[in-house]
């Protein structure tokens, strides 16, 4: 009895102490905060200096901000792709982050004022070295494959990276986007939801190329120490994606959320990303990357559109694809 | 006063369903504010989605009469065993399922190696073909099971009666089987139809790419990329459209069989000859293999994941045990009563009926948009995901629950209804000596049914959860986000081993203490 009144008290004292920490809390993507993703590491690494409690709120992220709409409970949103970011703009639940760019090591210009990048990467076709000797050099010779080689790629209308991958296709073919898709439409074994059942077919062999990123061997090098998976590069040019980090306009929170933005940008942040989040820091040079991450084969040249052009597109070059495939 | 009592609980229960059901439609469609008009890629989208889930259902229900039919009429040794087991394919998760099917028919799976060595050219599983495959891989055991259970229901008496009779197999099929399949087939087929209407990630994977879209991709086009509610809701209100269709056509097409009451002993059916032991072996060798070959393939495929599960794997596991014995204890109530309602006819059995069809055909993405939509002014969402997934599991496995006891309740009150009235045995003492016994059997296949499927299903929660809320599917989800493609299909067998492991206790159970 003496003992629970006892806890009772104290756990009155721990949520009193609790209640005086302010919370900031972060809308993530679903992988974020798993033990396996980046979330515990930013989660301790920004309490340790902020005097508050970061709380991750993990789920779909632009749909729920949507449906939230002014209620939403976010101060900071974590995760929201650059093929998105035109209508959450839209949505107009942001503000401009005041941030100082200057420490962006990006291929491209980011001239935004609402959304920060912390992470980038590019599309591409990894392929296993043990089942393809030789793989496409160019995206001009995914047209011509071999008549045995199969390719597994995500469905643009449900996933962000078979989205990222018709506007690739897009943006180097233009008007002649449907002949690219109709010559490699016979490769397609088949088109997934998301890109983890593509993945997934793809390591159990089910399929000899999938759509991924150019950073998918660096998961398999160093957590695996597998070689054998390679990303195939194409002078051609390889799609750009990255994250973006924005502060909730309506936030209780603005100067912790204009602190988080900014420790975004940092080393200390960045550092987390690559062998958490399996892409590219944002804000580090390449010179500070972890050991392995240099190695990794990239892309002379990025293809970047930006979201206005991207919107533009995205329903055509989707509709294109559709058609081609549906033949 | 007790019949007065089942028929108020009857109408809640009903009335729950559809309010879990239709309310978040309509709240999907209040935000959104406008009614739009098919787009141009829709027709396409319905007719897939139509054919294939009528071919799929027709093709289950008629492949599952003559295994239940050789189940019925055969002991053999593992009998039990492998009517257990039916159970299994129906309970995968969607995406493990069509791995499992993938190591055996896929482009590297043990069909194309076998053909490959004796020189044949390989098939291919993607395409509509594969849709179907896995369509009938997930349900032929459901239907299975549900006639099966029609078979077991005839009573003994009967089956003496036509073998003094010499009744020849053609005999016996045309005045006992076909009014028993009668009135079990449609309910399975209209399970089964709506099941594949809904279906979404089986047919985007096999079915090979936009040739193989279905109206629920569609719908989650404009929930997760478009955020078009008002289409979304537009779509979720063509697949209930079709529902209601369905549950109409069916509920015309039953009917009672009208046997009589037996003693209630288990039915000997001898049938004698080289022919029908051939077939019967078939039926059951073929539907065997087809089912257990690729449940072996998804144990062998997550074994080597075993060894390193992480913590959130357990919780998970623990958190989804817990959503599934609360969803079950719920739904299996609800739906006896619901089924006695219904059973005993009357008006408004036919509209309860077609409610209890509803859910299987309402998108879980609309639902789960809808909810939290609702959800939202009064609490934030997160700290609401368990509850709502237990309701929302409560709606979404009470059809099963519902179609497998109807037939049997109808019975049961055809055959003891005026017994039972004689006696004056009435309310919980009529549950208890009467109705309990002879529907235990159903009773326990549902309940096992309704805490597997409970164990499963997150499109609904990917709103809700939080960290502290991940059930075991939403893990698995995230473990093949970050690459950890071996541990998540250790993972998923941990969660279908679960499934089973609660399958088959309900389902022990009731065959157990069943009477019949």
């Amino acid at each position: 009895m003496r003992t629970s009144i006892l806890a009772a008290g104290l756990s009155c004292i721990a949520f009193a102490a609790h209640a005086q920490t302010p919370v900031l809390t972060v809308y993530a993507g679903d992988y974020f905060t798993s033990e396996w993703g980046p979330g515990p590491a930013i989660e301790s690494g920004f309490e340790a200096f902020c005097g508050c409690d970061l709380q991750f709120s993990t789920g779909d992220l632009l749909p729920r901000l949507m449906l939230e709409g002014a209620r939403t409970q976010a101060d900071v949103v974590i995760g929201l792709s650059t093929d998105v970011l035109a209508r959450a703009r839209e949505a107009g639940l942001f503000a401009p982050h005041g941030q100082d760019l200057a420490a962006l090591t990006l291929p491209v210009d980011w001239p935004d004022d609402t959304f920060v990048p912390f992470n980038w990467g590019h599309t591409a076709f990894i392929y296993d070295t043990t089942r393809m000797a030789e793989p496409p050099a160019t995206l001009d010779a995914m047209r011509s494959l071999p008549d045995d080689v199969t390719v597994v790629i995500q469905d643009p209308r449900t996933s962000i990276s078979g989205l990222a991958l018709v506007l690739w296709v897009k943006a180097v073919y233009g008007d002649q986007a449907g002949a690219f898709w109709a010559d490699l439409a016979p490769h397609i074994l088949t088109v997934t939801k998301d890109w983890s059942e593509s993945y997934g077919l793809f390591t159990s062999g089910e399929a000899d190329m999938v759509l991924s990123y150019t950073t998918s061997p660096a998961y398999h090098i160093m957590a695996e120490e597998d070689l054998t998976k390679q990303a195939a590069i194409f002078p051609e040019g390889h799609y750009f994606m990255a994250e973006t980090v924005g502060k909730i306009a309506a936030t209780d929170q603005p100067e912790l959320a204009d602190m988080f933005m900014a420790w975004v940008l940092t080393p200390e942040f960045q550092k987390v990303i690559p062998a958490a989040n399996w892409s590219l820091p944002a804000a580090l040079p390449q010179a500070d990357w972890p050991a392995g991450w240099s190695d990794l084969p990239l892309p002379e040249k990025v293809l970047f559109l930006t979201e206005t052009q991207a919107e533009a597109l995205r329903v055509e070059a989707v509709e294109e694809w559709r058609a081609a495939l549906s033949q | 006063m007790a019949r007065r009592a089942v028929a108020v609980i009857a109408i809640s229960v009903a009335a729950f369903v559809a309010a879990l059901v239709l309310l978040p439609l309509a709240a999907v469609l209040w935000r959104a504010g406008v009614w739009p008009a098919l787009a141009p890629g829709d027709g396409q989208a319905l007719w897939f989605t139509l054919w294939q889930a009528l071919v799929s259902a027709s093709l289950s229900c008629l492949l599952a009469v003559p295994v239940a039919r050789a189940l019925a009429r055969r002991r053999f040794f593992g009998r039990g065993a492998l009517i257990t087991l039916m159970g299994a394919p129906f309970l995968l998760p969607t995406i493990v399922a069509v791995m499992g099917l993938i190591a055996v028919f896929g482009r590297s799976g043990l069909v194309n190696q076998g053909l490959g060595a004796i020189g044949l050219a390989p098939l291919s599983v993607y395409g509509a073909q594969g849709v179907i495959l896995a369509h009938v891989f997930l349900n032929l055991p459901l239907a299975v099971r549900m006639i099966l259970q029609g078979w077991q229901t005839i009573p003994a008496e009967r089956f003496r009666l036509a073998g003094s009779l010499g009744f020849a197999p053609a005999q016996v099929a045309r005045h006992l089987e076909w009014p028993m399949l009668r009135s079990v087939v449609p309910g399975a087929f209209a399970v089964i139809f709506v099941i594949c209407l809904t279906s979404f990630a089986v047919a985007l994977t096999l079915g090979g790419g936009p040739r193989a879209t279905t109206v629920e991709l569609a719908i989650y086009q404009a929930v997760r990329f478009d955020f078009d509610l008002g289409r979304a809701a537009m779509l979720a209100g063509v697949q209930f459209a079709l529902c209601a269709l369905v549950a109409v056509l069916i509920w015309r097409a039953v009917s009672t069989p009208g046997f009589g009451a037996g003693l209630g002993r288990a039915p000997v059916l001898q049938v004698r000859g080289l022919w029908h032991g051939l077939a019967d072996a078939l039926a059951i060798g073929g539907a065997a293999l087809f089912v257990l070959v690729p449940l072996a393939a998804i144990g062998l495929r997550g074994v080597p994941g075993l060894a390193e599960l992480p913590d959130a794997v357990w919780q998970g596991a623990a958190r989804s045990v817990v959503v599934a014995l609360a969803s079950t204890a719920l739904t299996v109530p609800a739906a006896l009563v619901l089924a006695l309602r219904v059973a005993r006819g009357g008006r408004g059995a036919g509209l309860m009926d077609a409610v209890a069809l509803l859910p299987l055909a309402s998108s879980g993405l609309v639902l789960g948009t809808g909810l939290f939509l609702m959800v939202q002014p009064f609490a934030a969402p997160s700290t609401l995901a368990l509850p709502v997934t237990v309701a929302v599991n409560v709606a979404l496995s009470l059809p099963f629950v519902y179609r497998l006891l109807l037939p049997e309740a109808r019975v049961l009150l055809s055959d003891y209804g005026r017994l039972s009235a004689s006696l004056g045995l009435r309310g919980l003492a009529w549950l208890r000596l009467v109705a309990l016994p002879r529907l235990a059997r159903p009773l326990g296949f549902g309940a096992g049914l309704s805490a597997a499927l409970s164990m499963g299903d997150l499109g609904v929660i990917a709103l809700f959860a939080s960290d502290q809320t991940a059930t075991l599917p939403l893990v698995v989800q995230r473990l093949m986000s970050a690459y950890r493609i071996e541990t998540a299909a250790g993972a998923a067998l941990i969660l279908v081993g679960l499934s089973f492991g609660l399958f088959w206790a309900f389902d022990a159970w009731g065959r157990r203490y069943a009477a019949v």
